[in-house]
């Protein structure tokens, strides 16, 4: 038993902040294991992850567990030969084929949600993001501000962002201030 | 029109029902919603709005646009002030402040306009002749006496706390300007489907047609544009930026540009002043228009002396007359149009003056026909315009003048990837050639097509080569009817009678000048530019470029296409720097990286230190303690003589994975990590590529194909960047992987001779000596949570490294400090670490600072003989291997009460402090409560040989001087039984 309290990554960061039509709210990630399949081993590994209903995603893809046994496990490209596998632990046979981290507490996870998330994301991240250049499940590793970023869409108006743990603060405080601004041009009409 | 500026029916662009009022120099006035400070000013009957540059002569409105260079003026809000604003862009708010700038004491007196009379002596390059003696004075006397007297606007000199954004957008085609030919582009692109952005630096979409109402296809132009608007708005992929100039073409397509967002708002709430974007466009449609470009006659800078085509704008849009007697000089049919749509108007025009033998002379007004303005008269604005033609020279009473040269294409964004423009002589003006910016086309007049049917037209054809470029279909398209005569100009620059005739009227710069800057020998365009000035001032040559170069290729008997252009760069329009650098004020560039004990720290009083990012305790004050340093003190005799517990989170952690993970560390080390067993820590040294070391840290194996690698705060990033450079580069086949853990464990050190009593309340499974022995881990469980525990000592005392999840970070730590506590030590911070670790000698980067090899060290050793590494080879070239390089040393006072001091020079004890007795220098330095006396490291040429040494400390920057004696850089327990025991 546990006898230590749980302090999540965006306690205390006054969140979910609303603002304008969107809402920016915590989400922690969960259980998170990085797996990287060593050289030549990502077929394997894809079949090692299908007992979860996942395989290994290609770059920039974001996959759902299939199947009713899924359950919510996603795995979710983040790099160079790396995923994260949220929601489940690895699965039997995967450390054969793969370096498997547990990062579940390395990341803050946020939620932002509304018509303008994605006029606000334009304002810290430098990437494409309308909907035909990153439709619902792709995932990118790029900035937010000057933070490290994993970003994915998980909806028409929804995006989920992962940043370093110690940057949750700076995360929130930079996406309000956006938040503020596109809010006030939204007042306008 | 009587009595005021208005003209009754007119004024499309003005509410006026909704009078504002605004300051001018102090003075009250009203304009109407919808206005410019320039409109308003003029309405208000304002016609000196500033003094130039250098002759402080009065000047007054002289265009409509962006390319304004005389009614500069700085707006005041609040205590800030923004400078050389030009008021034909600010748009009038209800309390708007503005001031007029460079006069002295006020607009209509000013004392420096005494320049105006030395004008003999102040003509181009005079202050390179003039102020060459003294040599030292022209930095300290003659250049600020200068600038004084030369300039713009001024400053506030306070920080601008105003919120400015920049963001990021993307689309299909870019549209520049939303003139005819870039609405029927945007139209074209919007129907068939592609994404597409288009941006209008004025307040609404329109360009010309917003001055000239033409008609178009049978409407009227705002009928027209307005049915045009509301098609573009119904389409969701087409985006209209109104108020965005964009200001600069980059690589891949990208595009800067600037957007006034809450400047012309007089309660601009949480709206940013500007927003700077970046927009990525895989097509661009540069429909940018044209810009008039005036006649250098004598007296051409006179108030009341203005573009011809800035007329009928003030005249349509602000409902504005630009004078009760308006006198027209041009040399192209658009002028004589435009004397005609005046006139049309209602404006009286009192005399068409253009210098071709054959324009028809039958006109609702007279007209001078092979005539030239050859002066004017007025003080402080015009009242008389001088033209000369075959009978002689007339006096004309006229209070306003408008001048057209011709028509320049916008092209300057075509140019910004170094492309040249050609010469059109058809249009007597540069023209842009295809393909000077990857996937840009130039439409409409920026294309030298100078008609609204030859926009309408250009635009619909521009739009289809993008969409087909674009893999699109092409929608059909008519473009409707429209004005399409033809434009004859007879290239004319300037009047030759004598007199100043200005050229840039932003720099002061006259034909005068140009040509003798051609007789001093620079005669190249780029020389003539930075002789002269011309082309450097806010509006950068807009309204003078090609005549100045016209009149310089006259000056050098060449042609204009022969002389060139000069080099067109970003931006466009003037930017902030402000909006440039928006989220990068303050801490807006650096995020915090906060510790899972953060709260808890600050909340014990601990003042934090920034590390990197990362904010860490300094240390933690206790009641009685005055300064840091007796709470440093009691923190070092804490773990000394008891306990203490430090956040060490901020070490890198790497976790190597793979069955090669033991043969890559081998190479990325200098010292061998596969013999490691699991379960054991080793000390390891990476060096760079170049033989110098990077870091060090520890590498604890935690599995047979499992390592984790701990960096120093300083280095992580670096040592990440390493180890995938090194893995990618040279050995991308091995079966290695990592991933920084160091966000995903909270770590605290436990150190001193009750660390493992204070650990064991916590351990589910206590530790004893024996159990986990100095530099060995293990997994353990933290109060019911799954952590790691290393036995490795920073301070030389006995000491752990307990690590748990992060989430449990700010409960281990409390846990910790409050056991600390009941065992007499309690939670150190940075300042009593650094004294412990200088009392073992343990490096950090103060000592490796990148210039460090392993031998100056004292740690060649561990560069393994058996194995290559990572800099091996570079670190054996023989003058690294050298005694005379510094090398690691101890340093203590002689007197103990004598502080050292990081960075102070180290000297022969009878040396002058002279860089030539330079021996070596301090790098860390603090007092040690345990050995009471200050230490120090440092490096000492051949040290190694010199322990025992005095030396003198001579400190000149601080104004110190001790005497220290060279010691082993370990000054404490160099046996470590401490950290062993």
């Amino acid at each position: 038993m546990a006898d230590l309290t749980v302090t999540e990554a965006t306690d205390g960061l006054g969140l979910p902040l609303a603002m304008g039509d969107c809402i920016l709210s915590a989400q922690a990630p969960g259980t998170a294991w990085l797996i990287a399949p060593y050289p030549g081993r990502r077929a394997a590994c894809s079949a090692a992850l299908a007992p979860l209903g996942l395989s290994f995603p290609a770059p920039g893809q974001g996959l759902a567990g299939q199947g009713l046994a899924a359950g919510g496990r996603r795995i979710v490209w983040a790099g160079r030969d790396q995923a994260f596998l949220f929601g489940a632990a690895p699965p039997e046979g995967l450390a054969e084929h793969a370096a498997l981290t547990d990062q579940s507490d390395g990341w803050a996870g946020l939620r932002l949600q509304g018509p303008d998330a994605e006029a606000v994301l334009a304002r810290l991240v430098p990437l494409d993001l309308r909907i035909g250049a990153f439709p619902e499940d792709h995932v990118a590793r790029s900035l937010l501000g000057h933070m490290p970023l994993l970003i994915q869409r998980t909806g028409p108006e929804t995006f989920a962002l992962m940043t370093y743990r110690s940057m949750a603060g700076s995360a929130v405080q930079e996406i309000g201030h956006a938040l503020k601004a596109v809010a006030a041009r939204r007042r306008l009409g | 029109m009587s009595g005021g500026w208005r003209i009754p029916g007119r004024g499309a662009g003005i509410d006026r029902q909704r009078p504002l009022r605004f300051r001018f120099d102090g003075r009250e006035m009203e304009g109407f919603a919808g206005d410019t400070l320039a409109s308003a000013l003029m309405a208000a009957g304002v016609r000196v709005v500033g003094r130039s540059f250098k002759y402080h002569r009065p000047r007054g409105v002289m265009t409509a646009g962006a390319e304004e260079p005389n009614a500069l003026v700085e707006i005041i809000e609040g205590a800030q002030q923004t400078p050389n604003t030009r008021a034909t862009v600010q748009e009038l708010y209800a309390g708007l402040q503005a001031r007029s700038q460079n006069r002295w004491p006020g607009l209509g007196f000013d004392a420096l306009a005494v320049n105006d009379f030395l004008h003999p002596f102040l003509g181009a390059g005079f202050y390179y002749k003039t102020f060459m003696w003294p040599r030292q004075f022209w930095e300290r006397v003659y250049e600020p006496i200068i600038r004084r007297a030369a300039g713009l606007g001024s400053l506030s000199g306070r920080t601008d706390e105003g919120a400015y954004e920049k963001a990021f957008a993307f689309c299909d085609l870019l549209v520049i300007g939303a003139g005819p030919a870039g609405l029927v582009a945007a139209l074209r692109a919007g129907r068939a489907g592609a994404d597409v952005i288009m941006a209008e630096a004025d307040t609404q979409p329109g360009g010309r047609l917003l001055a000239d109402l033409p008609e178009i296809g049978g409407q009227g132009a705002r009928d027209w544009l307005a049915g045009v608007q509301a098609e573009l708005a119904a389409l969701p992929n087409v985006r209209v930026m109104t108020r965005t100039t964009v200001t600069g073409a980059y690589d891949g397509g990208t595009y800067g540009a600037l957007e006034r967002v809450g400047l012309h708002r007089a309660d601009p709430g949480d709206l940013p002043r500007e927003c700077f974007w970046r927009i990525v466009a895989k097509r661009a449609v540069m429909a940018t228009g044209a810009l008039e470009r005036p006649i250098a006659h004598p007296g051409n800078d006179r108030p009341g002396v203005m573009l011809a085509s800035a007329m009928p704008a003030y005249v349509n849009r602000w409902g504005v007359a630009p004078g009760r007697r308006v006198a027209i000089f041009g040399n192209n049919d658009s002028a004589l149009a435009t004397a005609q749509a005046l006139t049309a108007a209602g404006v009286q025009i009192a005399a068409y003056i253009d210098p071709r033998p054959d324009v028809p002379a039958l006109q609702d007004f007279p007209v001078y026909r092979g005539a030239q303005v050859v002066g004017t008269r007025g003080r402080m604005g015009l009242h008389t315009v001088q033209v000369r033609h075959a009978d002689g020279v007339s006096e004309v009473p006229a209070d306003a003048l408008g001048l057209s040269g011709g028509w320049n294409p916008t092209l300057h964004l075509a140019c910004h990837m170094n492309g040249r423009p050609e010469w059109d002589a058809r249009i007597a003006a540069f023209v842009p050639r295809d393909g000077m910016v990857p996937g840009l086309t130039a439409a409409g007049a920026a294309a030298g097509g100078l008609s609204t049917a030859a926009c309408l037209t250009d635009g619909a054809r521009a739009a289809a080569t993008a969409l087909a470029d674009l893999g699109l279909p092409v929608p059909e398209m008519t473009p409707p009817g429209a004005e399409d005569a033809p434009y004859g100009i007879a290239p004319f620059w300037a009047v030759d009678a004598g007199g100043r005739a200005w050229l840039d009227f932003a720099n002061d710069v006259t034909t005068k000048d140009v040509a003798q800057a051609a007789r001093e020998g620079f005669a190249s365009v780029e020389h003539m530019k930075r002789y002269t000035t011309q082309g450097m001032a806010p509006d950068q040559g807009k309204n003078s470029n090609v005549a100045a170069l016209a009149v310089l290729a006259d000056a050098t008997g060449q042609s204009i296409p022969d002389t060139g252009t000069t080099t067109f760069r970003p931006p466009f329009v003037p930017v902030s720097i402000a909006a440039l650098g928006a989220g990068g004020r303050a801490k807006g560039f650096a995020p915090e990286r906060r510790l899972t004990s953060d709260a808890q720290s600050r909340a014990m009083g601990a003042p934090m230190i920034e590390a990197g990012l990362w904010y860490r305790p300094s240390y933690f004050p206790r009641v009685g303690e005055a300064t840091w340093r007796e709470a440093c003190d009691r923190e070092v005799a804490m773990v000394r003589g008891a306990v203490g517990v430090c956040d060490v989170s901020t070490l890198g952690k790497i976790d190597v994975q793979g069955p090669d993970a033991g043969r890559y560390l081998d190479f990325l080390y200098t010292n061998r990590m596969s013999s490691l067993k699991p379960g054991r820590i080793r000390y390891g040294l990476m060096l760079r590529e170049d033989g110098h070391v990077m870091d060090d840290g520890t590498c604890a194996r935690l599995g047979e194909g499992h390592f984790l690698v701990t960096t120093t705060t300083a280095a992580a990033g670096q040592v990440m960047r390493h180890m995938d450079f090194v893995q990618q580069a040279f050995c991308a086949d091995w079966a290695v992987r990592f991933a920084s853990v160091t966000e995903h464990w909270a770590q605290f050190a436990v150190a001193g001779p009750r660390a493992r009593d204070l650990l064991n309340t916590l351990l589910d499974q206590p530790v004893s000596a024996d159990s986990l022995p100095f530099m060995a881990c293990q997994p353990v469980t933290v109060a019911g949570v799954a952590g790691r525990l290393f036995r490795i000592s920073f301070s030389g005392a006995l000491g752990y490294e307990v690590a748990v999840p992060a989430r449990y970070g700010a409960a281990l730590f409390s846990r910790l400090v409050e056991g600390a506590e009941a065992l007499g030590g309690g939670a150190y911070g940075m300042e009593a670490l650094n004294v412990m670790r200088i009392e073992k000698g343990f490096i950090t980067h103060a000592e490796i600072d990148g210039r460090v090899t392993a031998f100056d060290l004292g740690v060649q050793r561990m560069l393994s003989a058996a194995k290559d590494c990572i800099g091996k080879p570079a670190s054996e070239r023989p003058g690294l291997m050298d005694d005379a390089r510094g090398q690691l040393v101890g340093l203590m006072s002689v007197d103990p009460a004598d502080r050292i001091d990081a960075g102070a020079p180290l000297y022969a004890a009878d040396a002058p402090a002279r860089a030539e007795n330079w021996q070596g220098h301090v790098t860390s330095a603090g007092y040690s409560p345990t050995l009471k006396g200050w230490l120090a490291l440092g490096f000492l040429s051949n040290g190694r040989a010199r322990h025992g040494e005095v030396l003198c400390i001579h400190d000149a920057l601080r104004g110190r001087k001790l005497m220290a004696r060279v010691c082993d850089p370990v000054f404490l327990d160099p046996e470590g039984r401490a950290m062993r025991g």
